[in-house]
């Protein structure tokens, strides 16, 4: 089951290379990663997803309280909660394509935020999910470059994820 | 308030926090450091010939002691040298503080002479580290750094310091923490009181109970504990290679070493319990053979400091996480109280059954009933060991290398006390048992200490010899000559059907006897049995001399029982070379 893990790491040197490396060190994967400062200007947060069954789950949860920068964890997906993914594409838009292209951007409430004579850069904003459909119906669209942020996440309601 | 330098601050702080000594090896990043040693410092430093030699040293004395052991070394070749005993101390738990020279901060990242990223390369084998930026932070670094090595479950620290930060001529007021606050870190200070009802309760229901206790029980100070609820319970105990002596070997109740080369009782009985206690130990591969056959009718009560522990590779079905003194505490508090209430807990009968079973095992195939090896016309490698033993009064503490001389040291050494047993478990290092035998014989200068070494593990940090002559630290090395890389000569037997792929190396051996007199020390061989516990007797003699027992051994012998695997459970164990369960 996919899992989004969320934790306040410690603003130190070499805090994220501890939890990316406690990942390649014992196997387990990740497929997004997303880490930026917080309004505490001690702590960062650190998003990731990843893949497993609950023992699973658990003992990376385990693992990672035990490093000793890491703060707190949360894995988000037990809960009700807000995940976002940002993307940035920039496709091939010339002739009649550029309304087909603009159109698509619309119903998937897009927007395109550069645009050239013969090239859109579209942003979107969704779940992971929705990403991956936008990207699906670019099917007949040349894509030169697709950049994601990889999932953010918060808790729905009171609950907060804090010290 | 004081006005120190970097370097002259790391000295202090080593001697505010009460270390004994220092193990290391100068180098250009270190010379600050190492003048404020030379300058002012009450802490011995003990010069080791080889930087691995340093962290074994440090570790074995931080594993007889129980208080970290330090280490100072270069950086580059310093630093990557010390990695097999950082990664040797980690496997095991063992607290040590590691402080590795760097090279000037403005020069990190450029390739610099004896530059190395230390922190990067020691991340997956430290429990934490740190790199100092600032020589203000290097009392609170090296004040956590001790903290965080020691508590919880221990394991080694680094603490990178580039040489600019302990310059000489920059100094800083100086006082040492009391105490440290880290809120990201906070071992767990006591066990969840209704797990431990819960898990007594089971305990006490218990028809065929064994104890299984590894290396958090020594490391958690609590021998005693443990011992006086299997004495209180009549429960059998098995260790394992890291938690011998944590239960008295020569007590009746214990069941000996268990998995790939523990005792047939005490694979036997894990494999047939109905419930199994396990304390400050984690079912490592080398002891649950197959995980999924592992004891099938078994409930599982897993008591650890560590929460990544339990559940790992064995479902717990009780976890209990918390330091073993406190939960064993508690523990003994349920009992008696349970047993208040009900006089006929546990069930007397079922447990009188239960060692009929294992005393019938015991009888077959037990290590210590009549005389489970090979008759020889040499010396049996098992021989050795009971002659030390005798030799010793079960008394000595004993340091291995890795191979079949460490099995047999296991097997045969009755550990009757906690922290005499000093062996690389989980890394298995060869290479450890010299070094770490000089650093015991500095913790404690009265004991006998024994290093139980193979012609081949000796020569991997043999240089040490001289650091024994240098500091008069009269170790005695017990030598099981066999020739051959012994183990792995016994799994090409058993597995390569005798094809012995680089496994000798006997005719380019040096005279041990006289290499030792090259260093001042003393050499003596001994090829017959009648004259073994002669030799013996007069090494440990020889009070203040470093002894060379070479002990010319029987080369085919192999170490049983041995787990059969792959796919093989806890009970399905060779006993011999044609005997199998
Ligand atoms: C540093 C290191 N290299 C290789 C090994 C693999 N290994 C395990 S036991 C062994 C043989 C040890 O030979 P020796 O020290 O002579 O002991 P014996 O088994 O003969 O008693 C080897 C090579 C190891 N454990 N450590």
């Amino acid at each position: 089951m996919r899992r989004i893990l969320s934790m306040l790491l410690e603003n130190e040197p070499g805090a994220l290379s501890r939890v990316v490396g406690l990942f390649s060190q014992r196997g387990y994967n990740i497929e997004t990663l997303n880490v930026a400062a917080t309004d505490d200007p001690t702590l960062s947060r650190l998003t990731l997803t990843t893949k497993g069954d609950d023992l699973h789950i658990e003992q990376v949860t385990k693992q990672l309280n035990k490093l000793v920068d890491v703060v707190k964890v949360v894995d988000l997906t037990e809960g009700a909660h807000v995940e976002r993914d940002l993307m940035l594409i920039k496709v091939r838009a010339t002739g009649a394509a550029r309304d087909e292209i603009k159109r698509t951007t619309d119903i998937f409430r897009g927007q395109i935020v550069d645009v050239g004579p013969n090239v859109f850069t579209i942003q979107l904003v969704g779940t992971s999910d929705k990403l991956d459909a936008f990207v699906a119906a670019m099917v007949d669209v040349d894509i030169l470059e697709v950049v994601r942020s990889g999932v953010a996440g918060i808790s729905r309601g009171e609950k907060v994820l804090s010290l | 308030m004081e006005l120190l330098s970097g370097g002259e601050m790391i000295a202090r702080a080593l001697e505010d926090e009460g270390v004994e000594y220092v193990f290391g090896y100068p180098g250009g990043a270190v010379l600050h450091i190492y003048d404020a040693l030379f300058k002012d410092c009450k802490v011995p430093h003990i010069l080791v010939r080889h930087e691995q030699a340093a962290t074994h040293a440090a570790d074995a004395y931080a594993r007889a002691t129980g208080k970290p052991g330090v280490v100072l070394v270069t950086s580059g070749p310093g630093a990557t040298n010390a990695i097999t005993g950082i990664a040797t101390a980690y496997m095991d738990s063992i607290p040590m503080v590691v402080l590795s020279g760097q090279v000037q901060s403005h020069l990190i990242g450029e390739d610099a002479f004896q530059e190395t990223d230390m922190v990067g390369i020691s991340r997956p084998i430290v429990k934490h580290s740190f790199m100092v930026k600032r020589a203000e932070d290097i009392p609170g670094i090296i004040k956590k750094a001790f903290h965080i090595a020691a508590t919880g479950r221990p394991g080694p620290v680094v603490i990178d310091i580039p040489k600019d930060v302990t310059r000489p001529d920059e100094k800083f007021e100086y006082s040492y923490p009391e105490s440290v606050k880290l809120r990201s870190y906070s071992p767990a200070q006591r066990g969840h009181n209704g797990q431990i009802k819960k898990a007594t309760r089971m305990l006490l229901g218990a028809k065929r109970p064994v104890i299984y206790s590894g290396g958090g029980v020594i490391l958690g100070e609590a021998s005693d504990l443990l011992t006086r609820l299997a004495h209180e319970l009549n429960y059998p105990v098995t260790n394992t290679l890291m938690g011998l002596g944590a239960f008295p070997g020569s007590d009746r109740q214990f069941l000996g070493m268990l998995g790939m080369h523990g005792f047939y009782e005490a694979n036997m009985a894990m494999h047939h319990a109905d419930v199994i206690l396990a304390v400050g130990a984690r079912f490592d591969d080398r002891v649950t053979n197959t995980v999924s056959k592992f004891c099938p009718s078994a409930k599982i009560i897993h008591i650890d400091i560590d929460p990544t522990s339990i559940s790992k590779t064995v479902q717990a079905d009780i976890p209990i996480v918390g330091p073993v003194h406190s939960v064993l505490t508690e523990m003994l508090a349920q009992i008696g109280q349970m047993r208040a209430k009900d006089a006929d807990l546990p069930d007397t009968a079922a447990l009188e059954r239960w060692w009929q079973q294992i005393d019938e095992w015991r009888a077959a195939h037990g290590l210590f009933t009549g005389r489970r090896y090979r008759e020889s016309e040499q010396i049996m490698p098992q021989q050795v060991i009971e002659s030390l033993y005798r030799a010793t009064n079960g008394n000595a503490y004993v340091t291995s290398d890795v191979g079949q001389h460490q099995m047999f040291a296991a097997q045969y050494y009755r550990f009757d006390k906690p922290r005499r047993w000093i062996n690389s478990g989980g890394l298995g290092t060869m290479g450890f048992g010299l070094p770490a035998a000089i650093g015991v014989k500095l913790a404690f200068p009265d004991a006998d200490v024994a290093c139980v070494t193979g012609e081949g593990s000796i020569q991997m940090n043999i240089q040490e010899l001289s650091t024994a002559t240098h500091y008069k630290t009269p170790v005695k090395i017990i030598n099981l000559r066999n020739n051959y890389l012994g183990m792995v000569k016994q799994w090409q037997d058993m597995q390569y059907e005798g094809r012995y792929s680089e496994v000798t190396y006997a005719d380019s051996l040096p005279d041990f006897v006289k290499l030792m007199e090259a260093y001042g020390h003393v050499g003596i061989q001994v090829t017959r049995l009648e004259d073994l516990d002669a030799a013996m007797e007069e090494t440990f003699a020889l009070k203040d001399r470093t002894v060379f027992l070479d002990v010319l051994i029987d080369n085919m012998e192999h170490v049983y029982p041995m787990h059969i695997a792959p796919n093989g459970s806890m009970k399905d164990m060779w006993l011999s070379k044609n005997e199998r369960t």
